[in-house]
């Protein structure tokens, strides 16, 4: 058993903080506090191969794992960058796993390099105001036409859908009373988001406000049939396959957060002066950052060992499930206590802590809860029955 | 041309250093370490150079423990075609370096080489100096610009009070300054790719060289704390604490 990362690893770790370090605190700020899409980030990701790094070799990406991807994410979180920055490049790096895995060599041809050099950004479109983690009851209907489908129905919490030019969506091909099972008659795409057929309405919310989130209405988009991704019902399957990647991912991101918050934590404790001595100096504000610390190492340790199960073609639902838990709770823990570390200073936002606290939040809610992840333990680790 | 351009692992430059509790030196357990700054310099300077068409070969060297190979490997990824690792756990002065480098010049003989002008950890500033010395080369130290022509290297050095310009006839010693360039940030194939460029590894014997050290550590000691200022009430008082206490008028 080896702990440790490789030196490749490691060094792929050092040159993506070396890059990020590019774009400090400031530049985040100024992204979150305008809303605008961090696009000379994204640039600079996609200029260093970056985004490519778990996509194959042969479409130009660099065929790593998602252990690589994790740790290249977790760089980019820790940075200061936090969901921002993961967010940006987040669908890049495996979102188009259904069509590696089920897209024809034509598909993968036309669809994989533009992405993994940065000239295509794309969103995802499967989440809907009445079926979030109850995937199969989305109701956004794909009828077809000859050699194309049309597209009607609304799609919620697609994030960069403004500046996406394409979009990975899941329809219904079947509606849900047609087929023997619920997972059926689901048809995936990865086509032009049309916003001449797509209304892309913004969503205000609480933090990463430089990746938007959208709802996105669709009335009669066309889809030529040469986009569908795998057979016409088949496409719930198809996304199925990078689930767990995608808890992987956003558990490093979480541990990453709370690392950015504990560091700026534990500086200012050792430099903010109050009654002759400096706060750190305090057990009341030790304690609880050195709890911070604690969990979160642990939370990386299962994120680690989830990537690995992955990446050497192991079962990883567990595993991959509560690494996500454990970091978006340890996350938002080190970033509460940042905050409350700071005193008042941590409310302005030059201390940065605050825009961490609020972005903190964000991997405990997506793309799963806290709750049903602990159901899901709790059925399939413990085979206790299913609750609801 | 070939270009060899030494480079040196070094505790990182965010890195705030502790001296040990014995004052034997500083502290480099479990602390991180990276490629000096001013060699990160010269090896952008070598792949600027061979993207000109004007290099054809950059060789990266390093010389100390066996995880300076990993430093090599950062400037593998950078450009550098090659390494060469001398392997050693003896304290190495610059002047022990310097031969060592000579030595694998006598083997390689390049027309150029690169080297940061001083390494951020004891800033001895001495290693391309001495080599250009052992070589009997020419030398541009503190370089700002780099212009080869022909056999002849164009140097714009910064000097106190400005600039100088120096023709060196090739093969020729380069130590690079601060605003020679700003170097590149590595690319995720590029990494990948100097995972698989060969390192050569070798010891200070098979070159030939004693690295016995010439030079003792006495101590090693943290700077004096500076003490806090005052506030003078008025212009009179300024005037004459200045003469009185700091003696400075």
């Amino acid at each position: 058993m080896d702990f440790g990362l490789t030196d490749a690893q490691q060094q792929i770790r050092d040159e993506v903080l070396r890059l990020c370090a590019r774009f400090d605190d400031t530049y985040w700020l100024e992204r979150d506090n305008t809303a605008t899409f961090p696009h000379a980030f994204f640039d600079a990701m996609a200029a260093g191969s970056w985004l490519g790094i778990a996509m194959p070799e042969e479409y130009g990406g660099a065929g790593l794992g998602i252990t690589e991807a994790a740790i290249m994410a977790q760089a980019v979180a820790e940075s200061g960058a936090a969901m921002s920055g993961a967010s940006a490049i987040h669908i890049n790096i495996f979102g188009l796993n259904p069509v590696v895995v089920y897209g024809t060599e034509a598909q993968k041809r036309r669809m994989l390099p533009p992405l993994i050099e940065g000239t295509d950004k794309s969103c995802f479109g499967v989440t809907e105001p009445n079926a979030g983690l109850n995937t199969t009851e989305i109701t956004t209907r794909a009828d077809l036409h000859g050699d194309h489908y049309l597209i009607n129905g609304t799609k919620i919490w697609t994030s960069t859908a403004q500046v996406a030019n394409k979009i990975l969506l899941l329809t219904r091909t079947t509606p849900l009373d047609k087929v023997k099972r619920k997972s059926q008659g689901m048809t995936l795409f990865y086509t032009d988001l049309d916003k001449t057929h797509a209304e892309v309405r913004l969503i205000h919310k609480m933090g990463r406000h430089a990746v938007d989130s959208n709802m996105v209405f669709f009335e009669n988009m066309r889809v030529p049939v040469e986009d569908r991704i795998g057979e016409e019902g088949e496409g719930f399957r198809a996304l199925l396959h990078g689930l767990n990647p995608e808890r992987v991912l956003i558990a490093a991101e979480a541990v990453g957060i709370g690392r950015a918050a504990l560091a700026k934590a534990a500086r200012y404790a050792k430099e903010r002066v109050v009654f002759g001595r400096p706060i750190g100096q305090n057990q009341g504000i030790q304690h609880p950052l050195a709890k911070n610390w604690a969990e979160l190492e642990a939370a990386n340790l299962l994120m680690l060992k989830a990537a690995w199960l992955y990446d050497t073609g192991r079962e990883c639902g567990a595993e991959a499930n509560a690494a996500k838990y454990l970091a978006g709770e340890a996350g938002y823990h080190a970033a509460e206590r940042a905050v409350l570390t700071h005193g008042g200073m941590g409310y302005a936002q030059e201390y940065h802590v605050e825009r961490l606290f609020r972005e903190s939040m964000l991997p405990r809610l997506a793309p799963i809860s806290s709750e049903l992840i602990l159901s899901y333990l709790a059925e399939r680790v413990l085979d206790l029955p299913k609750s609801y | 041309m070939k270009i060899i351009v030494p480079v040196k692992r070094v505790v990182d430059y965010n890195v705030k250093v502790r001296v040990k509790s014995d004052g034997s030196g500083i502290e480099t357990a479990g602390v991180k370490m990276s490629m000096n700054p001013f060699d990160e310099i010269a090896v952008e300077e070598a792949v600027r150079l061979k993207e000109k068409g004007v290099a054809t070969e950059i060789i990266a060297v390093s010389m100390g423990v066996a995880q300076c190979a990993e430093t090599i490997r950062t400037a593998l990824a950078m450009g550098a075609d090659r390494g060469i690792l001398v392997e050693s756990d003896a304290d190495l002065q610059p002047l022990a370096v310097a031969k060592l480098l000579k030595a694998i010049v006598d083997q390689e003989q390049p027309q150029l080489v690169i080297l940061g002008k001083q390494a951020i950890d004891d800033d001895m500033s001495a290693t391309g100096q001495m080599l250009a010395a052992l070589l009997g080369w020419a030398q541009g130290t503190f370089a700002s610009k780099i212009n080869i022509e022909g056999d002849t290297a164009t140097v714009t050095r910064e000097v106190d009070g400005g600039l100088e310009t120096v023709d060196l006839k090739l093969p020729a010693i380069v130590t690079t300054d601060l605003r020679l360039n700003e170097p590149r940030y590595a690319s995720l194939p590029n990494i990948m790719k100097a995972r698989k460029k060969p390192i050569a590894n070798m010891k200070p014997a098979d070159l030939g060289v004693d690295v016995t050290p010439r030079l003792t550590v006495i101590k090693v000691s943290e700077p004096p704390k500076r003490k806090a200022g005052q506030k003078v009430g008025s212009v009179a008082e300024l005037v004459s604490k200045l003469r009185t206490e700091a003696k400075v008028i």
